[in-house]
């Protein structure tokens, strides 16, 4: 089941992520904050996970929108 | 009681706002941009939230770009302490308050080249004279949008297009208008805007912002606080990017809870029905003052050309006095002296003992107007 493999976004602070968050559901594509994850980050903040089948749609809404983020892990 | 500080901090606040502050303390509390539980997301969003309401406020491009300061005079010395150098050479009105003067004085010490361009008595300030004092070495142009003594607006949409067509940066101190006036960073070429909560956009102290247009260059950008900021923890290094370049130490959310509230409401309102209101209240104002023996009315005398903020004298009473009894005698509450500005008490020649203020706020009504020209026509006839 393709709902079971996600992607996270990991973003500069809390602040982009919640930017990217607004950004990717405003393209209509599932995604929620989630803390993230520490094998990915030492930091203490957020970051947006989604769909591992929406990635590319994610990331060109993050693009089109202007939106930084620092990268995209699968989890 | 009658408020006539607003020009200093307006109130009383809107019950939204004093709702949305309980609210925060009540049911959400935590630290935002740090932690990933959910109280801390929660507060996160309340304060994103907060930088979009104000960045389509003025029109901005990105609420990213929106640093949060603890008020306008946190603002506008984060733009000019982190922007210029010496050598550099800066342009700014002779209608400024310390929040402006201060910084670029000590500035000035460190060789930073500062002109001030003379305003008229009544404030106006001529943008060709703007235009004339652009030179090499010239990198930004800074002044009010409106005088915090005598409420004149400045030209800040023709000082912008100067600044743009020499390329230079053009930094606005909204103090005593944003949420009173309309404002738009793209109509009138702002590239940094300095905007403090609580005045007339209602919301609670300890709030305000610098909004940083695209053409500012952030590299070199000095920061006046360097810190925690909840991202890139595993280093030592100030992150480069904003708001948290900006933004270090936990920001006051309960505040800008607050703040969200009170923009979400002037936006309900109307900014242009609460400018009418409060400009229709400065001219009976105005009128009412200047028909009374006795009283000089500084400024334009037209509401037209200013904020809903009256500045007077009475032959004979000192500002303090008049201050004095129209509290305890009348239980008006207004400002007197020089309001921390004496470049413009200078520049409208009352300097150094200041005017009286009355700063209205759009809680004020047209009773609470007549009520305080009763007063002070009593305090001149008995000053006669």
């Amino acid at each position: 089941m393709s709902g079971e493999a996600y992607a996270v976004i990991v973003t500069h602070s809390t602040s982009h992520a919640i930017r990217a968050e607004k950004v990717i559901a405003g393209a209509g594509i599932a995604c929620k904050l989630v803390p993230l994850p520490r094998h990915i980050s030492s930091d203490c903040g957020v970051c947006v996970r989604i769909a591992r089948v929406d990635t590319d749609a994610a990331i060109r809404a993050l693009t089109d929108a202007r939106v930084d983020f620092e990268g995209v892990h699968d989890i | 009681m009658i408020y006539f500080d607003n020009a200093a901090t307006s109130w009383p606040k809107p019950p939204v706002v004093v709702e949305a502050i309980t609210g925060f303390l009540n049911n959400t509390g935590a630290s935002p941009g740090r932690s990933g539980h959910r109280l801390a997301v929660e507060a996160s969003r309340i304060v994103y939230d907060t930088r979009e309401v104000l960045t389509q406020l003025f029109n901005g491009t990105d609420p990213l770009r929106l640093a949060f300061t603890q008020n306008v005079t946190e603002a506008l010395n984060l733009a000019l302490r982190g922007l210029l150098h010496p050598g550099e050479h800066i342009i700014t009105s002779s209608m400024e308050h310390n929040a402006m003067m201060r910084p670029l004085r000590a500035l000035e010490k460190q060789g930073v080249e500062v002109t001030v361009v003379p305003c008229s008595p009544e404030g106006l300030l001529d943008a060709a004279q703007v235009e004339a004092a652009v030179r090499p070495g010239t990198k930004m142009i800074a002044a009010n949008h409106a005088s915090n003594v005598v409420g004149t607006l400045l030209p800040i949409t023709d000082i912008g297009r100067i600044a743009r067509r020499y390329e230079l940066l053009f930094l606005v101190d909204t103090a005593q208008t944003a949420g009173a006036y309309p404002i738009d960073m793209q109509d009138s070429h702002i590239d940094l805007l300095a905007f403090t909560g609580h005045k007339a956009l209602y919301g609670p102290t300890g709030t305000g912002g610098l909004i940083f247009g695209e053409r500012v260059n952030l590299a070199g950008f000095e920061p006046l606080k360097r810190g925690g900021t909840g991202s890139r923890s595993e280093t030592e290094e100030q992150p480069g990017f904003l708001p948290d370049l900006c933004e270090s130490g936990t920001l006051n959310a309960v505040g800008l809870a607050g703040l969200k509230a009170s923009v979400e409401w002037l936006r309900g309102n109307g900014i242009a029905a609460i400018r009418q209101h409060e400009s229709e209240l400065a001219q009976r104002l105005i009128d009412g003052l200047r028909d009374i023996p006795g009283i000089t009315v500084y400024g334009t005398h037209d509401a037209a050309c200013q904020t809903a903020t009256v500045s007077f004298n009475i032959a004979g009473l000192e500002p303090s006095e008049v201050g004095e009894r129209l509290d305890s005698e009348y239980a008006i509450m207004c400002r007197v002296g020089l309001h921390c500005a004496p470049a413009a008490h200078k520049t409208i020649g009352t300097f150094p003992a200041g005017t009286v203020r009355f700063g209205l706020g759009t809680f004020n009504t047209h009773a609470d107007i007549d009520a305080a020209l009763a007063a002070v026509s009593a305090l001149a006839r008995q000053t006669q």
